[in-house]
Parts: structure tokens; sequence; C-alpha cells
């Protein structure tokens, strides 16, 4: 199914969202959108899809003009969408999910015939999800799969992908595209893939689109592009030396080699009562930087929770600098114990509050911020945070705006504003670049490698393996809740480590 | 004589559990119709109030306890469809307004009423099941009455129908998970104003039952609270019919054990024993309380439970 989409625009209020932007994905082809967060993809998308209709633009499938003015319309003409936050109701099974996905349902379900259509289905997809789990029990990389099936099942012609690869693994997400790409260029499907990685544009893209702040700026057959001409287009003229400067790695601090986080034998267990990290070990140097790999839900978020002191460990360890940690407020303070949690802003902040009040949260108990019979000094929680603010560059600089109205990318500004601005001994890191935009990608990377220069212990839990290759010194695979393999980033195997995430051999 | 007290006992509970658990049972399945599309009705002792007063109005006026039942159904879907029109509107919390039903449910029920308190509604009739039983005290505890049946029926459907329903799944869809509903275009809204409306009609039953069957008239201190204590049931039921079946058994039979201890000759701690639904009430919702777990089985829109 070929699309075109001739002069698209969108405005909210006075702010032009999109502007002026055509793109044409050719029957048969994996067509990539690339752009900073904020650049337009999102409100390009919904229009496509339906969910938020698009003010001025032709949309133009097999050149025949349509419009799509509710996500009903889309689904009949066969778009179908794949969005980077999962759109699975978790409490319902994957039958369920999948049969609901049908749309028009009769009024009394034979789930006898259901589930034989659908374990033929199955039979015949490129990957397996099993029917009758809860989708809550599914990992992310699973759930994603089954955002995928959802759309194959509805026999959708035209796919658009939002960062479908964001939470899978390297081999996960070779398999995902490969697949998606096998099945666009046998000319079943045709797809429109969200990406930042420019790896995924370069491997499984036939063509790619560049939007900036609303307009297209260059387009291209992925043949004659390279990794350095999409960062150019995506960044513009004025690309800030920080994004393309490489990280400054010092050598790691001689003497240093006492062990600052220790974790001994602990045992976390979940939500629903199941044990997700089963008897783990491991320790982290001050000057280093750990990296924590794995296919998401082996018990990285349980453990990175447990550390942060959201969740109780029900058995083992934990020791900071040789004494027992419990992650209590005063011993975080008296450890220098710091935190970037995933999902930031439900993890990290009070979203309501300001971005001043969010900056405080670490220090509104202490002086001076805290005055005399335990009165706060609101005069100085403005002036950290406009100091704070101006360091890290978050952005817009408005210390009273509720900080859930900042964009992800400033929104892990503010939070590493307020983790990184005092001496830290110990970091503790889960995802810190979910879903944010190159340039803001480059910053915080810096900003993790500078806590490790100057001394602190940091371990980093991502789903993104190329992100620990570049950051870590030394990599931990998590897999079932233990830690199944250790090794140098320098010496290290991609292929071993996707093995050892996977299944182990 | 032991043997035979214990029989006795053991019949009044049944008996007991039966008659006193009925109206729980509808409210609570009421309630989980309700919050399966992630809505909270606190409004359930409202309607319930006003549900026994129209529904012995109802057969007061027309002679006919079933037009009764009827009255009461309906006047528990309006106040029900209140609610889920209510806190369709922007930034209006469910659990607020809940309160406010239920206080508005009680004066109006009190407020139509006064006129209802001295003359006497035809009561439904109820089913022999026992009569050919030689035991009287059988007999007495298995003449149910024709609203359990109903009960149990609505029940199994429920049961059945969450699963094996186009509407069953879209309650349920609509409560686990807004996002996915909107990207399935499904009328959220829409699922969510009819099921807190057929909850309501729900409650109204209970509230029949109560004025029309158990204790049987109208009167301004008719309920005991069944409206809340279904909240804490569904709770218990973990949003499962047949759950709230069991505990409203449960419930019944625990509120059956004072009178029945007293029919045996036993009436130290009368009250005390009165007050052992809301005690057991307590002791199970400590008892299966986990800090560190979420609820399994809770509707993940839910603004209780999120």
């Amino acid at each position: 199914m070929a699309l075109e989409v001739i002069g698209a625009g969108k405005s909210f209020g006075a702010f032009r969202a999109l502007d002026d932007v055509s793109l044409r994905v050719a029957p048969g082809t994996v067509h990539a959108l690339l752009g900073e967060n904020g650049a337009g993809k999102s409100t390009l998308v919904k229009g496509l899809i339906g969910y938020q209709p698009l003010d001025q633009g032709q949309l133009l499938l097999d050149q025949r003009e349509v419009e799509i003015p509710d996500p009903r319309a889309a689904q009949r003409l066969g778009i179908g969408m794949v969005y980077q936050h999962f759109t699975v109701a978790p409490g319902l099974t994957v039958a369920e999910n999948l049969l609901l996905a049908r749309g028009r349902l009769p009024l009394r379900i034979r789930w006898r015939q259901v589930q034989t259509e659908l374990a033929d289905f199955m039979a015949r997809a490129p990957f397996r999800v099993p029917l009758e789990a809860p989708v809550a029990s599914l990992g992310a990389g699973e759930k994603q799969k089954l955002e995928i099936l959802k759309q194959l099942y509805l026999r959708n012609r035209l796919l658009i992908l939002d960062e479908p690869t964001s939470v899978l693994t390297v081999q996960e997400a070779g398999e995902v595209l490969g697949l998606l790409r096998g099945m666009a260029h046998a000319g079943d499907i045709s797809v429109l893939l969200i990406t930042h990685k420019f790896s995924e544009v370069l491997d499984y893209a036939d063509a790619v689109t560049v939007l900036r702040r609303g307009r297209r700026v260059a387009g291209a057959p992925v043949e004659q592009v390279s990794a350095q001409r999409l960062a150019q287009w995506i960044m513009g003229e004025s690309a800030s030396p920080a994004v393309t400067r490489p990280l400054d790695r010092a050598p790691r601090p001689a003497g240093g080699d006492a062990p600052r986080l220790v974790v001994d034998r602990l045992t976390v267990h979940d939500d629903r009562g199941l044990a997700r990290v089963r008897a783990l070990s491991l320790a982290v140097r001050s000057g280093e930087l750990v990296g924590l790999a794995g296919i998401a839900g082996n018990g990285q978020k349980e453990l990175i929770e447990a550390l942060c002191g959201q969740r109780v460990a029900v058995g083992g360890t934990i020791r900071v600098d040789g004494m027992p940690f419990h992650a209590a407020r005063t011993q975080m303070h008296r450890h220098r114990v710091f935190a970037l949690p995933e999902e930031p802003l439900h993890k990290g902040c009070v979203g309501p509050l300001s971005v001043a009040d969010n900056l405080a949260l670490r220090n509104f108990d202490r002086p001076p911020i805290r005055r005399a019979g335990g009165r706060v000094s609101f005069a100085a929680i403005r002036a950290q945070a406009r100091r704070r603010i101006a360091a890290f560059d978050v952005r817009p600089p408005d210390p009273l705006r509720p900080i859930a109205t900042l964009s992800g990318g400033n929104v892990q500004r503010a939070v590493l504003a307020r983790e990184l601005s005092e001496p830290v001994n110990v970091l503790i890191v889960a995802n810190p670049t979910f879903g944010l935009d190159f340039r803001a990608v480059a910053d915080i990377h810096a900003r993790l490698i500078e806590a490790r220069n100057a001394g602190a212990a940091v371990l980093v839990a991502s789903d993104d393996l190329d992100e620990l290759l570049t950051l870590a010194d030394r990599l931990l695979v998590i897999r079932g809740g233990r830690i199944v393999h250790e090794t140098d980033t320098g010496a290290c195997d991609r292929a071993e480590l996707g093995r050892h995430m996977a299944d182990g051999h | 004589m032991a043997e035979d007290a214990l029989t006795t006992l053991a019949i009044g509970i049944i008996g007991g559990a039966i008659r006193v658990g009925t109206p729980y049972l509808f409210v609570s399945l009421g309630e989980c119709i309700t919050e399966k599309s992630g809505r909270v009705n606190l409004g359930l002792e409202g309607i319930l109030v006003a549900g026994a007063m129209s529904a012995y109005a109802g057969a007061y006026l027309t002679q006919s306890a079933w037009t009764g039942v009827m009255c009461a159904a309906l006047v528990g879907l309006l106040l029900g469809l209140l609610h889920g029109l209510v806190c369709s509107l922007p930034r209006v919390n469910d659990i607020a307004f809940g309160i406010a039903l239920m206080l508005l449910g009680i004066g109006l029920a009190f407020f139509f009423g006064k006129p209802y308190i001295q003359p006497q509604a035809p009561q439904l009739p109820s089913l022999p099941l026992g009569a050919w039983i030689e035991d009287a005290r059988w007999r007495t505890a298995l003449a149910i009455n024709p609203l359990f049946p109903l009960g149990l029926l609505l029940t199994g459907l429920l049961h059945w129908g969450f699963r094996s329903t186009r509407i069953g799944l879209a309650l349920r869809l609509v409560g686990d998970h807004e996002g996915t509903a909107r990207a399935l275009a499904c009328p959220v809204r829409q699922v969510r104003v009819l099921a807190t409306a057929a909850g309501g009609a729900c409650a109204g039953i209970g509230g029949a039952y109560l004025s029309l069957v158990y204790p049987g008239s109208w009167s301004e201190g008719l309920s005991s609270g069944q409206g809340i204590m279904a909240v804490a049931l569904v709770i218990f039921a973990r949003w499962r019919p047949l759950g709230c079946l069991a505990a409203a058994m449960l419930f019944g039979a625990t509120g059956a054990l004072g009178p029945a201890l007293q029919a045996i000759g036993y009436s130290a701690g009368y009250h005390l024993f009165n007050a052992a639904p809301y005690a057991l009430t307590l002791a199970i919702l400590i008892a299966s309380a986990r800090p560190h777990r979420t609820l399994a089985g809770a509707p993940g829109e839910l603004s209780l439970t999120r």
C-alpha cells in the first residue's frame, strides 16, 4: 500500500506543530521518519491514524484521496499503529486483547472457536506470545511483539511504528525489524518507522524523511545517506559541539578498588509477590560505571527499585561504603547515594509541583532551605532552582512551571540537576535515555561519565545495549533475577552478550 | 438435645445467610459492574435506601410487590445514570460525588417516604422450597425469597458475560486501560455511564429486598450500611461475581449468627454478635492485605486502588 502526504499542517493555538510536510511511503518499503522530540513526528502520525486530525494537507492511499477523521476510519483503510506506550490492556489475556483489537465482535463470544482461530494465526505469525497469559505477566519485549501481532492479526497493510524497538534487546530488535522488512519487501505491508536510532534507519529502512521544528528538512533513499548526514539534518546547522564530542572518559582512579556499593544475595519480589531478583550479588567500585544489561522483565526493575528504596527487599543485604543500607533518607544523605529512576516523571518527580519544588526534594529539610522552627524558605528554593536550571540547561528556564509540562528530555535534565549538583558517591540509574532525542541522550551520557570520572560508583541498568556499550567500564548480564555473565566492555562480543541475555549457552 | 440445638443453629445460619445476604449480593454485584468499568460508586447506600423507599411506595400504590421491585430498579438506574453522567464531566471526582449521591439518595428517600411509614404494602411471597421436608426448621430456612434465585442467576450471568460477551469484554477493557480502549475506538464514556446505571439498578433491587422481604417495611432506619459494606465486599471478592456471591453469603451467615444463637436460647452478647460482619470485614481485609503488592484482579483504571 502506498501512502502519500501532501502539505500536512497542524497548529495548537499559536504554536505551529506541523507546517507543510510532505512525504511518500512507496508500496512494499520501510520508510523511516526521524527528528528530535517535538519535531512534529507524533503530530503527523496522530493525523494519519485519525487520533488528532490534521488542519491542512491531503492524504493519498494508493493514489486515492482519503479522509481520516477518526481511528475507526484509519482501521477501515488498513492503517495500523504500534504506539511507543503500550496499548494493550494489562489485566486482560493476550487472547482477549487480540480479540478486542478486531473491532466488531459478535454479541456472544464463542471462545472455543476464537481460540482455534487465534492458535492458527499464532502458528503462522513471525513470533509467538502465549495466548492465555495475562498481558501484565509479559515482559516489555513480549508486549511489543503483541502490539505488532495485533496489527498483523487485523491484516493492516500500512503499519506505523513509533520507536518499536526501544524496549527490545538488540537481537529482538533485529529480529522484529528484519521480519517487518521481509514482509514489506514481499509486498504484504508498507511500514512507516519512527526511530531515534540511526543504525535502524541504515540497516532496515529503504528511505528516510527528517523533520525539524515541524518542517520537513530532508528526505532521501537510505543508500544515499550516512549517520553523519542524518545527525546534521536532525540537529540543523547549529549542532552544538556537546552532541558530537566523544565521551571524555578519564582513566579509572587508582586505589579506588574498594567496592562502594555491595549487593549481597539480594532477593526482591514484584507487586504480585513473585521473586524477580533471586539471591543476586554485585559490587561497584569507586570511579567505575557498571552496566546492567538484560531483556526487560528479568529483575532489573525490581533490583533498581530496591536500591532506590522504592521496594522492600525480602532477603539479602545492601552495603554502601561498608555500612548496611536500607535506602532511608538519612542514609542516602550520609552516604551520598543518588538515583535516576526510569520514567523520571513518575518515579522521580511530583508532576503537578513546580520545577523548583522538584529540584528541592532532596534537601528541603536541610539548611539553607530549612529555616529555624521548621519553616521552609521559598526564596532559597527558587534561588537553588535558578542555579540548577542554568547549570543543567533545563528548558524552558522557568522554575515555577509544573514539571509535568516539560518535555521528557527536560524532565530528565531536571532530575539530573537534582541528583548530580552535590558530590555523589553512589549513583543508581535506570533507562536514563528512554524515549529521549539525540541531543538529550548525548547530554545525559556526558553527565553520567562526569559523575564516574569524579569518583562515583555508578550502576546503570538499561534495555539499550548500545547505550551500555558506550558508557560502561564493566558489563553484568541479568537473567531470571541473577547475574549470569560479567565482562569488561572493551573485550566483549555483542553476539555473546545477546546469547547470555536470551538463554545463555 | 445438644445435637438438636446445633442443628437449629446450623439451619438458622444457612437460612440467615440467604436472608441477610441477599441485599449484600445485589449491591455488591452492582458495585462489581460499576468498578469493572473503572468507576467507583460510593453512593450505592443512597441508591439502596431510595430503592427501598420507592419499592415500598410502588408496591403500596399499585398493590403489586413486583411492580415495587421494578420501581426500585428504575430509581436505582436513574440515580446510577446521574452518577455516571456527572462523573463523565471533566475534573469530577467519582469518590466525592459518590458521597454526595449517598446523602442525596437518603435525603430524597426520607423526604418522599414520610407518607409510607405507616401503611402496609404487599410483600414478595417466598418460595417454599422446603415444603416437602417434615422438619419445620428446615421449612422456614428454605422458604427462600424470590429475589435470591434472581441474584444467583445474575451472578452466573455476570461470571459468564464478563468473559464471553462483547459487552463484558468492552466493560473490562474500559476499566482496565482507558488508553487502549480509546485506541480501539471503544466508547469509554458511554460504557462507564451504562455500567454505573446498571450497577445502580442492582443496588435499587437490593433496596427493594429490604422493604419488601426482610425486614419488610419502610422506615428511616431500614438500612444498616449494606450499601457501604458492598464496596469492601467487592474488594474482598477481587472483582469476581462468584466471589461477590461467596462474600455476600459469608456476610449473611455472620450477620445471622446473633439471631440464630438467640433461637437456641443463647442471648448473651446479642448485639456483639450483630457486629460480627463488620469485625469479619476488618479481619479479612487485614489478613489479605499485602503492603508491597498490588491487589490481584483490580481494574487498572479504578481510582480506589490506583
